[in-house]
Protein backbone atom coordinates (compact mmCIF):
# COMPACT_ATOMS: atom_id res chain seq x y z
CA UNK A 1 0.00 0.00 0.00
CA UNK A 2 1.57 3.44 -0.88
CA UNK A 3 0.71 4.93 1.80
CA UNK A 4 3.05 6.74 4.22
CA UNK A 5 3.49 9.30 6.93
CA UNK A 6 5.04 12.85 6.18
CA UNK A 7 7.31 14.31 8.57
CA UNK A 8 4.21 16.15 10.29
CA UNK A 9 2.28 13.23 11.02
CA UNK A 10 -0.26 13.57 8.29
CA UNK A 11 -1.15 10.49 6.04
CA UNK A 12 0.56 10.19 2.18
CA UNK A 13 -0.33 8.94 -0.58
CA UNK A 14 0.42 8.07 -3.64
CA UNK A 15 -1.05 5.94 -6.63
CA UNK A 16 1.67 3.16 -6.79
CA UNK A 17 4.51 2.26 -4.56
CA UNK A 18 8.18 3.40 -5.72
CA UNK A 19 9.13 -0.45 -6.98
CA UNK A 20 5.91 -0.36 -8.98
CA UNK A 21 7.22 2.89 -10.19
CA UNK A 22 9.81 1.78 -11.24
CA UNK A 23 8.43 -1.35 -13.08
CA UNK A 24 6.41 0.81 -14.67
CA UNK A 25 9.18 3.11 -16.57
CA UNK A 26 11.17 -0.12 -17.14
CA UNK A 27 8.41 -1.43 -19.05
CA UNK A 28 8.04 2.02 -21.13
CA UNK A 29 11.63 1.80 -21.71
CA UNK A 30 11.60 -2.26 -23.20
CA UNK A 31 8.40 -1.24 -25.08
CA UNK A 32 10.09 1.68 -26.64
CA UNK A 33 13.20 -0.65 -27.22
CA UNK A 34 11.11 -3.18 -29.18
CA UNK A 35 9.58 -0.67 -31.51
CA UNK A 36 12.99 1.13 -32.69
CA UNK A 37 14.33 -2.43 -33.33
CA UNK A 38 11.28 -3.10 -35.89
CA UNK A 39 11.98 0.23 -37.13
CA UNK A 40 15.38 -0.67 -37.91
CA UNK A 41 14.68 -4.11 -39.56
CA UNK A 42 12.16 -2.99 -41.42
CA UNK A 43 13.90 -0.25 -42.62
CA UNK A 44 17.16 -2.77 -43.66
CA UNK A 45 14.68 -4.80 -45.36
CA UNK A 46 13.17 -1.87 -47.73
CA UNK A 47 14.89 -0.67 -50.99
CA UNK A 48 14.97 3.06 -50.65
CA UNK A 49 15.50 3.76 -54.10
CA UNK A 50 11.90 2.82 -55.08
CA UNK A 51 10.86 4.54 -52.21
CA UNK A 52 12.91 7.99 -52.65
CA UNK A 53 10.94 8.56 -55.99
CA UNK A 54 7.73 7.51 -53.87
CA UNK A 55 6.66 11.23 -54.64
CA UNK A 56 7.37 11.40 -58.41
CA UNK A 57 5.73 8.10 -59.26
CA UNK A 58 2.40 8.54 -57.54
CA UNK A 59 2.09 12.08 -59.13
CA UNK A 60 3.23 10.22 -62.51
CA UNK A 61 -0.41 7.79 -61.63
CA UNK A 62 -2.46 10.75 -60.51
CA UNK A 63 -1.42 12.12 -63.86
CA UNK A 64 -2.17 9.27 -65.57
CA UNK A 65 -5.26 8.88 -64.05
CA UNK A 66 -6.87 12.34 -64.25
CA UNK A 67 -8.83 13.50 -66.10
CA UNK A 68 -10.94 10.61 -66.01
CA UNK A 69 -12.86 8.87 -69.28
CA UNK A 70 -16.06 9.15 -68.40
CA UNK A 71 -17.67 7.90 -71.05
CA UNK A 72 -16.41 4.47 -69.61
CA UNK A 73 -19.62 4.78 -67.33
CA UNK A 74 -21.81 3.49 -69.88
CA UNK A 75 -19.97 0.53 -69.88
CA UNK A 76 -20.15 0.23 -65.73
CA UNK A 77 -23.77 0.39 -65.30
CA UNK A 78 -24.40 -3.25 -65.74
CA UNK A 79 -21.25 -4.63 -63.59
CA UNK A 80 -22.07 -1.98 -60.56
CA UNK A 81 -25.82 -3.67 -60.52
CA UNK A 82 -24.49 -7.23 -60.26
CA UNK A 83 -22.14 -5.89 -57.68
CA UNK A 84 -25.24 -4.57 -55.99
CA UNK A 85 -27.45 -7.70 -56.45
CA UNK A 86 -24.14 -9.61 -55.27
CA UNK A 87 -24.41 -8.17 -51.91
CA UNK A 88 -27.90 -7.64 -51.40
CA UNK A 89 -28.71 -11.31 -52.31
CA UNK A 90 -25.40 -12.93 -50.22
CA UNK A 91 -26.58 -10.89 -47.13
CA UNK A 92 -30.48 -12.66 -47.44
CA UNK A 93 -29.10 -15.91 -47.97
CA UNK A 94 -26.16 -15.37 -45.16
CA UNK A 95 -28.82 -13.96 -42.76
CA UNK A 96 -31.27 -17.20 -43.77
CA UNK A 97 -28.64 -19.69 -42.58
CA UNK A 98 -27.04 -17.28 -39.66
CA UNK A 99 -30.45 -17.08 -37.66
CA UNK A 100 -30.76 -20.95 -36.53
CA UNK A 101 -27.19 -21.29 -36.29
CA UNK A 102 -27.58 -18.11 -33.69
CA UNK A 103 -30.21 -19.53 -31.30
CA UNK A 104 -28.11 -23.20 -31.68
CA UNK A 105 -24.96 -21.32 -30.54
CA UNK A 106 -26.51 -19.18 -28.07
CA UNK A 107 -25.99 -20.68 -24.41
CA UNK A 108 -29.49 -19.66 -23.81
CA UNK A 109 -31.00 -21.10 -26.31
CA UNK A 110 -29.25 -23.95 -27.72
CA UNK A 111 -30.80 -27.80 -27.50
CA UNK A 112 -27.31 -29.70 -26.08
CA UNK A 113 -23.58 -28.07 -25.57
CA UNK A 114 -22.76 -30.24 -28.34
CA UNK A 115 -25.04 -28.90 -30.54
CA UNK A 116 -23.82 -25.53 -29.37
CA UNK A 117 -20.13 -26.41 -30.01
CA UNK A 118 -20.91 -27.58 -33.78
CA UNK A 119 -22.52 -23.99 -34.40
CA UNK A 120 -19.57 -22.30 -33.05
CA UNK A 121 -17.13 -24.19 -35.44
CA UNK A 122 -19.61 -22.77 -38.58
CA UNK A 123 -19.69 -19.26 -36.85
CA UNK A 124 -15.67 -19.86 -36.54
CA UNK A 125 -15.15 -21.11 -39.78
CA UNK A 126 -17.22 -18.54 -41.91
CA UNK A 127 -15.68 -15.75 -39.95
CA UNK A 128 -12.14 -16.99 -40.41
CA UNK A 129 -11.95 -16.81 -44.15
CA UNK A 130 -12.65 -13.70 -45.77
CA UNK A 131 -14.59 -13.28 -48.63
CA UNK A 132 -12.02 -12.77 -51.51
CA UNK A 133 -10.84 -16.23 -50.28
CA UNK A 134 -14.61 -17.81 -50.13
CA UNK A 135 -14.60 -16.10 -53.83
CA UNK A 136 -11.63 -17.56 -55.27
CA UNK A 137 -12.42 -21.35 -53.72
CA UNK A 138 -16.13 -21.05 -55.07
CA UNK A 139 -14.98 -19.83 -59.06
CA UNK A 140 -12.82 -23.14 -58.87
CA UNK A 141 -15.83 -24.84 -58.13
CA UNK A 142 -18.97 -23.59 -59.74
CA UNK A 143 -16.61 -21.56 -62.35
CA UNK A 144 -16.26 -17.68 -62.83
CA UNK A 145 -19.76 -15.62 -62.62
CA UNK A 146 -22.03 -13.46 -59.89
CA UNK A 147 -23.62 -16.76 -58.38
CA UNK A 148 -19.79 -18.06 -56.48
CA UNK A 149 -19.72 -13.99 -55.17
CA UNK A 150 -23.44 -14.35 -53.78
CA UNK A 151 -22.21 -17.66 -52.01
CA UNK A 152 -19.15 -16.36 -51.23
CA UNK A 153 -20.50 -12.99 -49.23
CA UNK A 154 -23.08 -15.53 -47.62
CA UNK A 155 -20.72 -17.35 -46.45
CA UNK A 156 -18.61 -15.08 -45.31
CA UNK A 157 -21.98 -13.30 -43.40
CA UNK A 158 -23.08 -16.26 -41.71
CA UNK A 159 -20.35 -16.13 -39.19
CA UNK A 160 -20.68 -12.29 -38.33
CA UNK A 161 -24.35 -11.98 -38.35
CA UNK A 162 -24.55 -15.27 -35.94
CA UNK A 163 -21.70 -14.39 -33.96
CA UNK A 164 -23.46 -11.20 -32.91
CA UNK A 165 -26.76 -12.21 -32.97
CA UNK A 166 -26.07 -15.08 -30.74
CA UNK A 167 -24.14 -12.90 -28.20
CA UNK A 168 -27.49 -10.71 -28.40
CA UNK A 169 -29.50 -13.82 -27.60
CA UNK A 170 -27.14 -14.68 -24.59
CA UNK A 171 -28.07 -10.73 -23.14
CA UNK A 172 -31.78 -10.67 -22.91
CA UNK A 173 -33.75 -10.40 -19.86
CA UNK A 174 -34.19 -13.90 -18.42
CA UNK A 175 -37.43 -13.12 -17.04
CA UNK A 176 -39.45 -13.11 -19.83
CA UNK A 177 -38.34 -15.99 -20.67
CA UNK A 178 -38.94 -17.74 -17.45
CA UNK A 179 -42.61 -16.44 -17.55
CA UNK A 180 -43.12 -17.45 -20.48
CA UNK A 181 -42.09 -20.83 -19.87
CA UNK A 182 -43.87 -20.64 -16.64
CA UNK A 183 -47.83 -21.06 -18.97
CA UNK A 184 -46.47 -24.07 -20.30
CA UNK A 185 -45.52 -22.95 -23.38
CA UNK A 186 -43.31 -25.21 -25.85
CA UNK A 187 -40.19 -24.60 -26.30
CA UNK A 188 -40.73 -22.82 -29.69
CA UNK A 189 -42.91 -20.75 -28.46
CA UNK A 190 -40.78 -19.50 -25.98
CA UNK A 191 -38.25 -18.63 -28.37
CA UNK A 192 -41.10 -16.73 -30.49
CA UNK A 193 -42.60 -15.17 -27.38
CA UNK A 194 -39.93 -14.74 -24.88
CA UNK A 195 -36.82 -14.45 -26.82
CA UNK A 196 -37.68 -12.96 -30.60
CA UNK A 197 -39.01 -9.82 -29.36
CA UNK A 198 -36.26 -9.15 -27.40
CA UNK A 199 -33.34 -9.52 -29.59
CA UNK A 200 -35.84 -8.44 -32.80
CA UNK A 201 -34.02 -4.63 -32.49
CA UNK A 202 -30.53 -6.17 -32.74
CA UNK A 203 -31.13 -8.75 -35.39
CA UNK A 204 -32.36 -5.96 -37.99
CA UNK A 205 -29.39 -3.94 -37.33
CA UNK A 206 -27.03 -5.93 -37.56
CA UNK A 207 -28.00 -7.29 -41.07
CA UNK A 208 -28.34 -3.88 -42.17
CA UNK A 209 -24.80 -3.78 -41.10
CA UNK A 210 -23.60 -6.53 -42.65
CA UNK A 211 -25.58 -5.63 -45.97
CA UNK A 212 -23.60 -2.14 -45.75
CA UNK A 213 -19.81 -4.14 -45.47
CA UNK A 214 -21.36 -6.70 -48.22
CA UNK A 215 -21.40 -3.53 -50.19
CA UNK A 216 -18.35 -2.73 -50.17
CA UNK A 217 -16.68 -6.14 -50.38
CA UNK A 218 -18.31 -7.08 -53.46
CA UNK A 219 -16.50 -4.55 -55.15
CA UNK A 220 -13.60 -6.48 -54.63
CA UNK A 221 -14.90 -9.87 -55.51
CA UNK A 222 -14.70 -9.48 -59.70
CA UNK A 223 -10.86 -9.69 -58.80
CA UNK A 224 -10.86 -13.47 -58.41
CA UNK A 225 -13.73 -13.58 -60.94
CA UNK A 226 -16.57 -13.75 -58.84
CA UNK A 227 -18.22 -10.79 -60.74
CA UNK A 228 -19.39 -7.68 -60.40
CA UNK A 229 -17.49 -4.51 -60.93
CA UNK A 230 -14.26 -6.00 -60.28
CA UNK A 231 -13.94 -7.83 -63.30
CA UNK A 232 -14.03 -4.59 -64.84
CA UNK A 233 -11.47 -3.19 -62.49
CA UNK A 234 -8.91 -6.09 -63.02
CA UNK A 235 -9.39 -5.67 -66.14
CA UNK A 236 -8.74 -1.85 -66.55
CA UNK A 237 -5.53 -2.09 -64.10
CA UNK A 238 -4.14 -4.87 -66.36
CA UNK A 239 -4.30 -2.89 -69.47
CA UNK A 240 -2.64 0.01 -67.46
CA UNK A 241 -6.35 1.88 -68.16
CA UNK A 242 -5.71 4.48 -65.20
CA UNK A 243 -7.94 7.10 -66.62
CA UNK A 244 -10.95 4.03 -66.76
CA UNK A 245 -9.75 2.85 -62.81
CA UNK A 246 -10.46 6.48 -61.37
CA UNK A 247 -13.46 6.48 -62.72
CA UNK A 248 -14.55 3.03 -61.70
CA UNK A 249 -12.99 4.26 -58.20
CA UNK A 250 -15.45 7.33 -57.99
CA UNK A 251 -18.21 4.49 -58.70
CA UNK A 252 -17.43 2.68 -56.05
CA UNK A 253 -17.36 5.62 -53.79
CA UNK A 254 -20.38 7.16 -54.51
CA UNK A 255 -22.33 3.81 -54.26
CA UNK A 256 -20.49 3.19 -50.31
CA UNK A 257 -21.53 6.58 -49.53
CA UNK A 258 -24.99 5.69 -50.64
CA UNK A 259 -25.10 2.38 -48.86
CA UNK A 260 -24.05 4.12 -45.66
CA UNK A 261 -26.60 6.68 -46.00
CA UNK A 262 -29.53 4.13 -46.35
CA UNK A 263 -28.30 1.47 -43.48
CA UNK A 264 -27.74 4.45 -41.34
CA UNK A 265 -31.21 5.75 -42.16
CA UNK A 266 -32.99 2.13 -41.58
CA UNK A 267 -31.18 1.12 -38.59
CA UNK A 268 -32.25 4.63 -36.55
CA UNK A 269 -35.86 4.09 -38.03
CA UNK A 270 -35.89 0.44 -36.32
CA UNK A 271 -33.57 0.96 -32.98
CA UNK B 1 -55.02 -29.54 -3.21
CA UNK B 2 -50.72 -28.53 -3.02
CA UNK B 3 -48.54 -31.07 -0.84
CA UNK B 4 -45.12 -30.24 -0.53
CA UNK B 5 -42.77 -33.17 0.96
CA UNK B 6 -39.36 -33.32 2.14
CA UNK B 7 -38.88 -30.84 -0.45
CA UNK B 8 -35.04 -29.73 -0.12
CA UNK B 9 -32.57 -27.78 -3.36
CA UNK B 10 -29.18 -27.88 -3.47
CA UNK B 11 -27.55 -25.26 -6.07
CA UNK B 12 -24.65 -27.24 -8.02
CA UNK B 13 -22.79 -24.19 -6.00
CA UNK B 14 -23.50 -26.27 -3.29
CA UNK B 15 -25.41 -23.56 -1.48
CA UNK B 16 -28.81 -25.05 0.02
CA UNK B 17 -31.30 -22.99 -1.21
CA UNK B 18 -34.27 -25.04 1.06
CA UNK B 19 -34.00 -28.02 3.71
CA UNK B 20 -36.80 -30.38 4.17
CA UNK B 21 -40.04 -28.52 3.26
CA UNK B 22 -42.98 -29.87 4.32
CA UNK B 23 -46.18 -27.45 3.48
CA UNK B 24 -49.87 -28.23 2.65
CA UNK B 25 -52.09 -25.92 0.90
CA UNK B 26 -55.85 -26.71 1.10
CA UNK B 27 -58.26 -24.66 -1.98
CA UNK B 28 -58.81 -21.41 -1.86
CA UNK B 29 -55.93 -20.21 0.61
CA UNK B 30 -53.65 -17.04 0.05
CA UNK B 31 -51.30 -17.90 1.67
CA UNK B 32 -48.27 -15.22 2.20
CA UNK B 33 -44.31 -16.78 2.52
CA UNK B 34 -42.48 -14.33 4.38
CA UNK B 35 -38.44 -14.41 4.91
CA UNK B 36 -35.29 -12.36 4.51
CA UNK B 37 -33.57 -11.98 1.04
CA UNK B 38 -31.79 -15.10 0.46
CA UNK B 39 -34.50 -17.31 2.63
CA UNK B 40 -35.32 -19.60 -0.30
CA UNK B 41 -38.89 -18.11 -0.94
CA UNK B 42 -38.14 -17.57 -4.71
CA UNK B 43 -36.25 -21.17 -5.00
CA UNK B 44 -39.42 -22.89 -3.27
CA UNK B 45 -42.72 -21.10 -5.75
CA UNK B 46 -40.10 -22.05 -8.57
CA UNK B 47 -39.84 -25.28 -7.38
CA UNK B 48 -43.77 -26.22 -7.36
CA UNK B 49 -43.77 -25.15 -11.16
CA UNK B 50 -40.07 -26.78 -11.80
CA UNK B 51 -38.19 -23.71 -13.21
CA UNK B 52 -36.54 -24.84 -10.69
CA UNK B 53 -35.42 -28.42 -10.60
CA UNK B 54 -35.78 -29.79 -6.57
CA UNK B 55 -33.11 -32.17 -5.55
CA UNK B 56 -35.56 -34.05 -3.51
CA UNK B 57 -38.86 -34.51 -1.81
CA UNK B 58 -42.31 -34.77 -3.72
CA UNK B 59 -45.04 -31.87 -4.66
CA UNK B 60 -48.35 -33.00 -5.41
CA UNK B 61 -50.48 -30.46 -6.73
CA UNK B 62 -54.03 -32.16 -6.71
CA UNK B 63 -53.36 -35.97 -7.78
CA UNK B 64 -50.23 -34.72 -9.78
CA UNK B 65 -47.30 -35.52 -9.03
CA UNK B 66 -44.81 -32.90 -10.20
CA UNK B 67 -41.35 -34.00 -9.77
CA UNK B 68 -41.51 -36.94 -11.79
CA UNK B 69 -43.31 -34.79 -15.24
CA UNK B 70 -41.42 -33.74 -17.83
CA UNK B 71 -42.14 -32.99 -21.56
CA UNK B 72 -45.69 -32.36 -22.58
CA UNK B 73 -47.03 -33.52 -19.40
CA UNK B 74 -44.72 -30.93 -17.61
CA UNK B 75 -46.25 -27.80 -20.00
CA UNK B 76 -49.98 -29.30 -19.08
CA UNK B 77 -49.36 -29.22 -15.37
CA UNK B 78 -47.64 -25.78 -15.85
CA UNK B 79 -51.05 -24.41 -17.25
CA UNK B 80 -52.78 -25.05 -14.33
CA UNK B 81 -50.35 -22.84 -11.92
CA UNK B 82 -49.92 -19.23 -13.07
CA UNK B 83 -47.28 -17.46 -12.18
CA UNK B 84 -46.95 -13.55 -11.30
CA UNK B 85 -43.30 -11.83 -11.05
CA UNK B 86 -41.75 -9.38 -9.35
CA UNK B 87 -40.58 -7.24 -11.85
CA UNK B 88 -43.63 -7.93 -14.05
CA UNK B 89 -41.56 -10.20 -16.44
CA UNK B 90 -43.92 -8.87 -19.54
CA UNK B 91 -42.39 -9.21 -22.91
CA UNK B 92 -41.40 -5.43 -23.10
CA UNK B 93 -41.98 -4.96 -27.27
CA UNK B 94 -45.12 -7.23 -27.84
CA UNK B 95 -48.76 -5.87 -27.36
CA UNK B 96 -50.74 -5.10 -23.95
CA UNK B 97 -52.94 -8.21 -25.80
CA UNK B 98 -50.12 -9.82 -26.77
CA UNK B 99 -48.84 -10.43 -23.58
CA UNK B 100 -51.55 -11.30 -21.99
CA UNK B 101 -52.81 -14.40 -24.60
CA UNK B 102 -49.34 -15.67 -23.94
CA UNK B 103 -50.77 -16.95 -21.03
CA UNK B 104 -52.83 -19.07 -23.14
CA UNK B 105 -49.46 -20.57 -24.74
CA UNK B 106 -49.58 -23.85 -23.22
CA UNK B 107 -53.60 -24.67 -25.03
CA UNK B 108 -52.55 -23.50 -28.28
CA UNK B 109 -50.27 -25.40 -30.80
CA UNK B 110 -46.82 -23.76 -32.35
CA UNK B 111 -48.47 -22.08 -35.79
CA UNK B 112 -51.42 -20.99 -33.64
CA UNK B 113 -49.82 -18.61 -31.88
CA UNK B 114 -46.87 -17.49 -34.21
CA UNK B 115 -49.41 -15.82 -36.48
CA UNK B 116 -51.75 -14.54 -33.57
CA UNK B 117 -55.11 -16.51 -34.08
CA UNK B 118 -55.64 -17.37 -30.78
CA UNK B 119 -59.71 -19.33 -30.25
CA UNK B 120 -62.11 -16.74 -29.92
CA UNK B 121 -63.03 -18.22 -26.50
CA UNK B 122 -59.70 -16.92 -25.34
CA UNK B 123 -59.75 -14.21 -27.12
CA UNK B 124 -63.26 -12.87 -25.59
CA UNK B 125 -61.24 -14.08 -22.00
CA UNK B 126 -58.66 -11.68 -22.69
CA UNK B 127 -60.60 -8.86 -23.10
CA UNK B 128 -63.13 -9.89 -19.57
CA UNK B 129 -59.72 -9.42 -17.91
CA UNK B 130 -58.33 -6.81 -19.37
CA UNK B 131 -61.04 -5.42 -18.66
CA UNK B 132 -61.78 -6.51 -14.98
CA UNK B 133 -58.16 -5.10 -14.37
CA UNK B 134 -59.24 -1.46 -15.91
CA UNK B 135 -56.86 -1.71 -18.83
CA UNK B 136 -59.60 -1.53 -21.55
CA UNK B 137 -57.86 1.49 -22.63
CA UNK B 138 -54.44 0.14 -22.84
CA UNK B 139 -54.94 -3.10 -25.19
CA UNK B 140 -52.63 -2.03 -28.33
CA UNK B 141 -50.05 -0.38 -26.21
CA UNK B 142 -46.98 -1.74 -26.06
CA UNK B 143 -46.13 -3.74 -22.81
CA UNK B 144 -42.96 -1.39 -22.18
CA UNK B 145 -44.84 2.32 -22.02
CA UNK B 146 -47.42 1.39 -19.11
CA UNK B 147 -47.00 2.48 -15.55
CA UNK B 148 -45.46 -0.33 -13.22
CA UNK B 149 -48.64 -0.78 -11.69
CA UNK B 150 -50.47 -1.08 -14.59
CA UNK B 151 -47.73 -3.55 -16.07
CA UNK B 152 -48.24 -5.56 -12.91
CA UNK B 153 -52.16 -6.11 -13.76
CA UNK B 154 -50.97 -7.31 -17.39
CA UNK B 155 -48.97 -10.05 -15.79
CA UNK B 156 -51.67 -10.49 -13.40
CA UNK B 157 -54.30 -10.80 -16.30
CA UNK B 158 -51.32 -13.18 -17.96
CA UNK B 159 -51.77 -15.81 -15.64
CA UNK B 160 -55.01 -15.65 -15.06
CA UNK B 161 -56.00 -16.49 -18.74
CA UNK B 162 -54.16 -19.89 -18.14
CA UNK B 163 -57.89 -20.81 -16.14
CA UNK B 164 -55.08 -21.84 -13.25
CA UNK B 165 -56.10 -23.47 -9.72
CA UNK B 166 -53.01 -22.31 -8.41
CA UNK B 167 -51.70 -18.74 -7.75
CA UNK B 168 -47.88 -18.25 -7.41
CA UNK B 169 -46.68 -14.89 -6.60
CA UNK B 170 -43.07 -13.82 -6.65
CA UNK B 171 -42.97 -10.62 -4.76
CA UNK B 172 -45.66 -8.67 -6.61
CA UNK B 173 -45.21 -6.08 -4.90
CA UNK B 174 -41.15 -5.02 -4.66
CA UNK B 175 -40.94 -2.30 -7.56
CA UNK B 176 -44.39 -0.54 -6.61
CA UNK B 177 -45.66 2.30 -4.92
CA UNK B 178 -47.28 1.50 -0.69
CA UNK B 179 -50.68 2.82 -2.26
CA UNK B 180 -50.56 0.71 -5.94
CA UNK B 181 -48.95 -2.08 -3.61
CA UNK B 182 -52.10 -2.26 -1.47
CA UNK B 183 -54.38 -2.01 -4.67
CA UNK B 184 -52.16 -4.94 -6.30
CA UNK B 185 -52.52 -6.95 -3.19
CA UNK B 186 -55.88 -6.43 -3.10
CA UNK B 187 -56.97 -7.21 -6.87
CA UNK B 188 -54.84 -10.72 -6.39
CA UNK B 189 -57.35 -11.01 -3.55
CA UNK B 190 -60.50 -10.71 -5.13
CA UNK B 191 -59.66 -12.53 -7.90
CA UNK B 192 -58.54 -15.73 -5.95
CA UNK B 193 -61.84 -15.06 -3.72
CA UNK B 194 -63.92 -15.03 -7.11
CA UNK B 195 -62.25 -18.25 -9.07
CA UNK B 196 -61.77 -19.72 -6.00
CA UNK B 197 -57.59 -19.82 -6.40
CA UNK B 198 -55.09 -20.95 -3.93
CA UNK B 199 -51.77 -18.58 -3.92
CA UNK B 200 -48.50 -18.77 -2.33
CA UNK B 201 -47.59 -14.82 -2.36
CA UNK B 202 -43.71 -14.29 -1.47
CA UNK B 203 -43.60 -10.76 0.05
CA UNK B 204 -40.78 -8.90 1.65
CA UNK B 205 -43.70 -6.21 3.10
CA UNK B 206 -44.90 -7.59 6.74
CA UNK B 207 -47.75 -5.61 7.23
CA UNK B 208 -49.09 -6.28 3.81
CA UNK B 209 -48.65 -9.84 4.34
CA UNK B 210 -51.11 -9.67 7.81
CA UNK B 211 -53.78 -7.67 6.08
CA UNK B 212 -54.52 -9.86 3.03
CA UNK B 213 -53.25 -13.11 3.51
CA UNK B 214 -54.99 -16.27 5.02
CA UNK B 215 -52.41 -17.62 5.94
CA UNK B 216 -48.93 -16.91 7.12
CA UNK B 217 -45.27 -18.83 6.81
CA UNK B 218 -42.00 -17.87 8.03
CA UNK B 219 -39.27 -19.43 6.37
CA UNK B 220 -35.46 -18.58 7.23
CA UNK B 221 -32.01 -20.16 5.84
CA UNK B 222 -34.32 -22.53 3.66
CA UNK B 223 -36.47 -23.89 6.60
CA UNK B 224 -39.75 -22.99 8.15
CA UNK B 225 -39.69 -21.15 11.27
CA UNK B 226 -43.44 -20.34 11.76
CA UNK B 227 -46.78 -21.31 10.09
CA UNK B 228 -50.00 -20.14 11.26
CA UNK B 229 -52.24 -17.17 11.50
CA UNK B 230 -51.38 -13.55 10.61
CA UNK B 231 -53.00 -12.53 14.13
CA UNK B 232 -50.33 -14.81 15.93
CA UNK B 233 -47.15 -12.98 13.97
CA UNK B 234 -45.64 -11.39 17.03
CA UNK B 235 -42.46 -9.01 17.43
CA UNK B 236 -40.84 -12.16 18.64
CA UNK B 237 -41.68 -14.39 15.88
CA UNK B 238 -40.64 -11.95 13.42
CA UNK B 239 -37.34 -11.74 15.34
CA UNK B 240 -37.10 -15.71 15.02
CA UNK B 241 -37.41 -14.96 11.24
CA UNK B 242 -35.50 -12.25 10.41
CA UNK B 243 -33.39 -11.73 13.25
CA UNK B 244 -32.99 -8.91 15.81
CA UNK B 245 -34.65 -6.00 15.51
CA UNK B 246 -37.05 -3.56 16.87
CA UNK B 247 -40.07 -4.14 15.06
CA UNK B 248 -42.80 -1.85 17.00
CA UNK B 249 -40.83 1.28 15.19
CA UNK B 250 -41.43 0.11 11.62
CA UNK B 251 -42.93 2.50 9.91
CA UNK B 252 -46.29 1.91 8.08
CA UNK B 253 -47.40 3.46 5.12
CA UNK B 254 -51.14 2.96 6.12
CA UNK B 255 -52.25 6.13 6.53
CA UNK B 256 -53.37 7.58 3.32
CA UNK B 257 -56.12 4.95 2.98
CA UNK B 258 -58.67 4.98 5.75
CA UNK B 259 -61.43 2.32 4.63
CA UNK B 260 -58.64 -0.70 3.70
CA UNK B 261 -61.00 -3.54 3.73
CA UNK B 262 -59.64 -6.68 1.43
CA UNK B 263 -62.82 -8.09 1.06
CA UNK B 264 -64.18 -4.78 -0.04
CA UNK B 265 -65.07 -5.62 -3.10
CA UNK B 266 -68.36 -3.25 -4.03
CA UNK B 267 -65.76 -0.09 -3.78
CA UNK B 268 -63.26 -1.81 -6.50
CA UNK B 269 -65.01 0.00 -9.42
CA UNK B 270 -63.45 3.23 -8.41
CA UNK B 271 -60.04 1.68 -7.73
CA UNK B 272 -58.71 0.88 -11.34
CA UNK B 273 -58.88 4.08 -12.57
CA UNK B 274 -56.87 5.66 -9.29
CA UNK B 275 -54.25 2.61 -10.12
CA UNK B 276 -53.90 4.11 -13.56
CA UNK B 277 -53.06 8.03 -12.26
CA UNK B 278 -51.12 6.43 -9.03
CA UNK B 279 -49.44 4.22 -10.71
CA UNK B 280 -47.71 6.57 -13.30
Amino acid sequence: MPVSTSPLGQPIWRRRTTRAQWLQYLAWLAGGSLFLLCWKLISDNTMWVFVEDAGRQGADLISRMTPPEWGYANVLWKPMWDTLNIATLGTALGIIMAFPVAFLAARNTTPHPLIRSAALVVIVSSRSINSLIWAMLLVTILGPGVLAGIIAIALRSIGFVGKLLYEAIEEIHPTPVEAISATGASRMQVMNYGVLPQVMPAFAGISVYRWDINIRESTVLGLVGAGGIGLQLNASINSLAWDQVSVIFVMIFATVLVSEGISARVRHAII
Amino acid sequence: MLTLSGVAKRYPTGDRALTDIDLTLPNGQVMALIGPSGAGKSTLIRCVNRLVEPTQGSILLEDTELTKLSGHKLRHARRSMGMIFQEYALVDRLSVMENVLSGQLGYVGFWRSFLRRYPQEAVVEAFRLLERVGLTHAIDKRADALSGGQRQRVGISRALLQSPKLLLVDEPTASLDPKTSRQIMRLIRELCAERDLAAIINIHDVALAKQFADRIVGLRAGEIVFDGDPSELTSEILTTIYGEEDWDTTPEPMDDEVSDDPRDTASYGAAPAMAVGGGQ
